[in-house]
């Protein structure tokens, strides 16, 4: 794998005005599958979740799911789409064994959603808008794993093995209109726009969301061209970016690298590239012309589908509260700043604070922990937070622990490590690891004896009113202590025995 | 009337013969195996047959015995034709049994579902006597292109049966079966029926479901009943018609009254339309004269008969060759030794998946699947899609068109079905042109979706082979076919002094003991 030049992104921005274009896959969370009644399951037993359809064996028909249509209607409605009156289906053909028939069943001229538009907030507060194309139903594929070779890629590999529990999955794929006069922000606009599709989609409760499952799936199309000129230059096609982190990260080395090879004064080959967390770059992948013949035809084993007015009105009154107004609310309930705020939504952590909140935290402790212990460790991870593995749960429980006594801030730290750690629920990590504060008076009593004595002028100080120099005594009892005790009973009790009123 | 003469009666006297209990079904179904292994294997046996399902289908004849036997609800609730044998054209997947489609590349594949109408014949409990032979993939008009070699026409031993249903057909000219199942797509039912003297019906475009018919070209193929009166076509399209929640195309109000319609029986009044494009030029003397008959059978009986001009008729068969095979190349496209059926490795060079399914499609398809895949893979093309399948599509319009102002004018439409009687064997194998000339009656029906019935019309003068007669109707007006094909069929057997198969020669019974 040969490494690529790159410009440095400063360097690109100022020779080259980029163009994006997104092709992002939702899957969808229906039942069954779009054209069979088999189920719609992830993570079971390879070829588990199949039957004669999915399998594509000699003399089965397709049969289209409502719920799917219903909600690719409802995500076109909520990108602001217009929902065609009456569409079809087509195959595209082309001969690879993740796809059983050989064909893929998709929408091809006439999608069910097209002309919408998405207004993306960036974090500093620009609102950028993006058109869409159009949103179109189709099936996933099989998945393959190819086995005995270094890469895990089908070059060089022994065999392949092929689940077609995912054949079949309801697919809705949106693509943009080409997103010019982002500028420098087109890495942050790359990934704020994924954002905003995940969370819609999730919003509407159509889809699962998880980008680490594949339900959201981004093939990112980048193209530089001199700034003035109006032609669009050669794009390439960024397949299969799978984080929000990755499609910022792909899209701004793609503009690196495109403007390398310009600059060299050598042709971009309009090809699909291939994203490389590891290394934090692409590779070619194989050559994408517009003119890949497919040979679609409509799908003569499936009737159009009509979607009367009525039918669509009653859909739209099922819309949820649009993203942007639900921020609104929040902000409002939560009482964030728009700094905090905009920083949560940033973090990505919008869901999950709300999801905190609900199950008993106070907002201002879900922040807390979010974006303070739980970011910071999910950066060390290279992760997004939402993906670390702690649940809202953890930390209203976590809460509830430091509420009680049970635990300090301190004591909670080392209870989050643990249920990372994989050790159980916080309870179960203060119990294994023995992290419960010490509540127990009679022996923090002796302790603050001893502390008493050991620094007798600042007794004498606290005695005399100097209330806040209390301080120095609940640390040498903490440190005596080994960060165990609760530091406002600590406290409590010095004054107690001082004599004084806190 | 013992089991053995019984096997040459209509179904629906059979059916009459097992609920009188004057024979049970294990005798009839054994008749039939054992007719099927007299006439059936060996070098000059009819070879209607690829697979014979002598095990289940005994016991689904023994099991219909018992019901009745019982007595009571058991009895009553038995279906009109249960226990009477049918035969199932080896395109129509069936568990328990090979489906091989007439290909190599499905040699020994074993379904693990039933096709939908293989479930309303168990349901009806009519055992299954086997599967019949075919062209590959019901691509062809003799039976001459299966993989498992030829059917022979029960009138002459070297004469093709017709295709691609030909196993079906022969089999039920040769006694082997009263009644069978077939696909037609541009003809395979009536076509066969026509050049073997018996019934056959292509249904309404999504009167009886696809699912589980191996698909040849979506839009065009649909499951018929095939049978050697028109009263049992009528009651076989009953038990396997109507609905099917598993295929999208299925008619919600498919025709009904079928049976009724066959011995109601009555033309007085009715208008039947002679189609000016499909006669004449281009068909044999007999087919010709055996036509012009039945008009005068019909007028005789009360019928008006004028002629309608169909002027788009003559680009049917240019439009069909082209939405077929592209059609087909998509839909063999699952053929590719991934999942099931035939995997051949490349004879050298590493075996990558495009060299396993390359090598598998080589040896796995016969020349005239291959023809068809290469035909509609470059139809579909870019580039050459508006010129080619988009025409096309606009001829299947003005067919349609043709047809919706031919029946604002008359109730049906009558031609020959097929413009020669039985070829030779061997006689057009090499020219693929000459073989889709047989289906150029037949395939506007197919593209317009409307329903067809052929029926024996006599024998032709030169020599002495059926000829076919054609009937079309409206979409969903499949029982007014039945309702004329009935009367025609009666006046015809008047004049012949019974029925037309009465007179094909008697198989000789040394052709190889052999069964299969």
């Amino acid at each position: 794998m040969s490494v690529d030049t790159i410009l440095s992104f400063e360097e690109a921005m100022e020779k080259y005005d980029p163009v994006l274009g997104f092709e992002v896959h939702v899957e969808l969370n229906t039942k069954s599958k779009m054209f069979s009644s088999a189920p719609n399951v992830f993570g079971d037993e390879p070829n588990t979740n199949v039957n004669e359809v999915c399998l594509g064996l000699p003399g089965v028909l397709p049969v289209l799911n409502k719920k799917a249509v219903e909600s690719s209607i409802l995500i076109g409605l909520a990108l602001n789409c217009k929902i065609a009156e009456h569409c079809t289906f087509a195959r595209k053909q082309y001969f690879y064994p993740d796809t059983p028939k050989n064909f893929q069943t998709s929408q091809y001229e006439d999608p069910i959603c097209y002309d919408g538009w998405i207004d993306i907030e960036l974090a500093d507060g620009t609102v950028f808008r993006v058109e869409i194309e159009r949103a179109h139903m189709e099936e996933d594929a099989g998945k393959l794993t190819h086995m005995g070779g270094s890469t895990g890629r089908i070059q060089g590999a022994d065999f392949s093995l092929v689940d077609y529990n995912r054949s079949g999955v309801p697919l809705v794929e949106i693509v943009t209109k080409p997103i010019e006069g982002a500028g420098s922000r087109a890495p942050e606009l790359a990934k704020a726009y994924v954002a905003a599709i995940r969370e819609i989609v999730k919003n509407l409760g159509v889809s699962d969301a998880r980008m680490e499952r594949g339900n959201v799936r981004c093939d990112a199309n980048v193209s530089l061209r001199p700034y003035g000129q109006e032609k669009f230059g050669t794009r390439t096609e960024t397949k299969n970016v799978n984080s929000l982190r990755a499609v910022e990260n792909a899209v701004k080395f793609e503009i690196q690298r495109h403007g390398a090879v310009l600059d060299s004064g050598v042709k971009i080959i309009q090809e699909t590239r291939h994203w490389h967390e590891d290394t934090k770059s692409t590779t070619s992948g194989r050559p994408k012309s517009d003119a890949d013949d497919y040979r679609y035809f409509p799908e003569p084993d499936l009737v159009p589908i009509v979607t009367t007015a009525l039918w669509v009105e009653q859909l739209r009154s099922r819309l949820p509260e649009p993203p942007a107004a639900r921020r609104k609310r929040l902000q409002a309930d939560w009482g964030y700043t728009d700094m905090e705020f905009r920083d949560v939504v940033n973090a990505g952590l919008m869901d999950e604070i709300e999801e905190t909140v609900t199950a008993g935290a106070s907002a201002a402790a879900a922040r807390k922990w979010w974006m303070g212990e739980i970011a910071r460790r999910a950066k060390l991870a290279d992760v997004d937070p939402a993906a670390l593995g702690v649940s809202p749960a953890v930390v209203v429980e976590i809460e509830k622990l430091i509420a009680s006594g049970a635990i300090n801030d301190k004591l909670a730290r080392q209870v989050l490590d643990g249920v990372l750690d994989g050790e159980g629920t916080p309870a179960e990590v203060v119990e294994k690891r023995g992290l419960a504060v010490v509540s127990d008076d009679g022996a923090l009593q002796s302790a603050i004896d001893e502390a008493l004595a050991a620094q007798p002028d600042v007794a004498d100080k606290i005695r005399g009113g100097k209330v806040q120099a209390v301080g120095a005594i609940v640390g040498g009892v903490m440190k005596v202590t080994r960060g165990q005790a609760d530091p406002g009973r600590v406290r409590e009790l010095i004054l107690a025995t001082l004599g004084v009123e806190g | 009337m013992n089991a053995h003469e019984l096997i040459r009666s209509s179904a629906a006297v059979m059916a009459a013969k097992l609920a009188s209990g004057e024979i049970t079904s294990v005798e009839l179904v054994q008749a039939h195996l054992d007719r099927i292994a007299a006439v059936d294997g060996g070098d000059r046996g009819v070879n209607a047959f690829l697979h014979v399902n002598t095990e289940e289908a005994l016991a689904v004849a023994a099991d219909v015995d018992a019901r009745r036997a019982r007595g009571g609800s058991d009895a009553r609730e038995l279906h009109e034709l249960a226990g009477v044998p049918i035969a199932v054209k080896d395109l129509i997947v069936t568990i328990g049994q090979p489906t091989t489609a007439g290909s190599k590349i499905l040699e020994g594949w074993m379904s693990p579902y039933d096709a939908t109408v293989v479930k309303k014949l168990r349901a009806a409990r009519m055992p299954i006597l086997g599967k019949t032979n075919l062209d590959e993939f019901a691509m062809g008009s003799s039976t001459e292109h299966s993989a498992y070699g030829p059917t022979r026409n029960p009138w002459d031993l070297d004469r093709i049966p017709g295709g691609s249903g030909g196993g079906s057909a022969a089999a039920v000219a040769a006694f082997e079966a009263p009644l069978a199942l077939g696909t037609d797509t541009g003809g395979s039912i009536r076509q066969p029926g026509a050049v073997t003297g018996t019934v056959g019906v292509k249904p309404t475009y999504g009167a009886v479901s696809r699912y589980g018919a191996i698909a040849m070209a979506s839009s065009l193929d649909q499951i018929g009943p095939v049978s050697r009166t028109v009263l049992d076509s009528a009651l076989l399209q009953e038990v396997i018609g109507g609905h099917d929640p598993q295929d999208s195309t299925s008619l919600t109000d498919p025709s009904t009254g079928l049976a009724d319609a066959a011995r109601l029986g009555n033309v007085k009044g009715m208008k039947i339309g002679i189609i000016k494009e499909l006669h004449g030029e281009g068909y044999q003397a007999g087919v010709e004269n055996r036509f012009n008959e039945s008009l005068e059978l019909l007028r005789g009986a009360g019928a008006e008969i004028v002629e309608v001009s169909c002027p788009n008729f003559g680009y049917a068969l240019g439009a069909y060759y082209l939405i077929m095979p592209s059609e087909a190349s998509s839909n063999l496209a699952k053929f590719d030794g991934v999942r099931f059926g035939m995997r051949k490795l490349p004879a050298e060079g590493p075996p990558t998946i495009e060299r396993v399914m390359a090598a598998t499609r080589a040896a796995g398809f016969g020349d005239e699947v291959k023809r068809r895949i290469i035909l509609g893979t470059y139809a579909l093309s870019a580039g050459y899609y508006d010129a080619y399948y988009g025409s096309a599509q606009k001829v299947r319009t003005l067919i349609q068109r043709d047809f919706a102002a031919a029946f604002a004018q008359v109730d049906v439409l009558i031609s020959p079905t097929s413009p020669t009687t039985a070829f030779k064997l061997g006689e057009k194998l090499n020219d693929p042109l000459a073989m889709y000339l047989n289906d150029v009656a037949t395939i506007p029906a197919n593209l317009a979706g409307v329903p067809g019935l052929t029926l024996p019309g006599g024998l032709a003068d030169e020599d002495g082979l059926p000829v076919g007669i054609q009937l079309l109707a409206p979409a969903r007006e499949d029982a007014r076919l039945y309702r004329v094909g009935a009367v025609l069929e009666s006046l015809l057997e008047a004049q012949w002094g019974g029925p037309i198969l009465d007179q094909a020669p008697a198989l000789a019974q040394t052709a190889a003991k052999e069964a299969k």
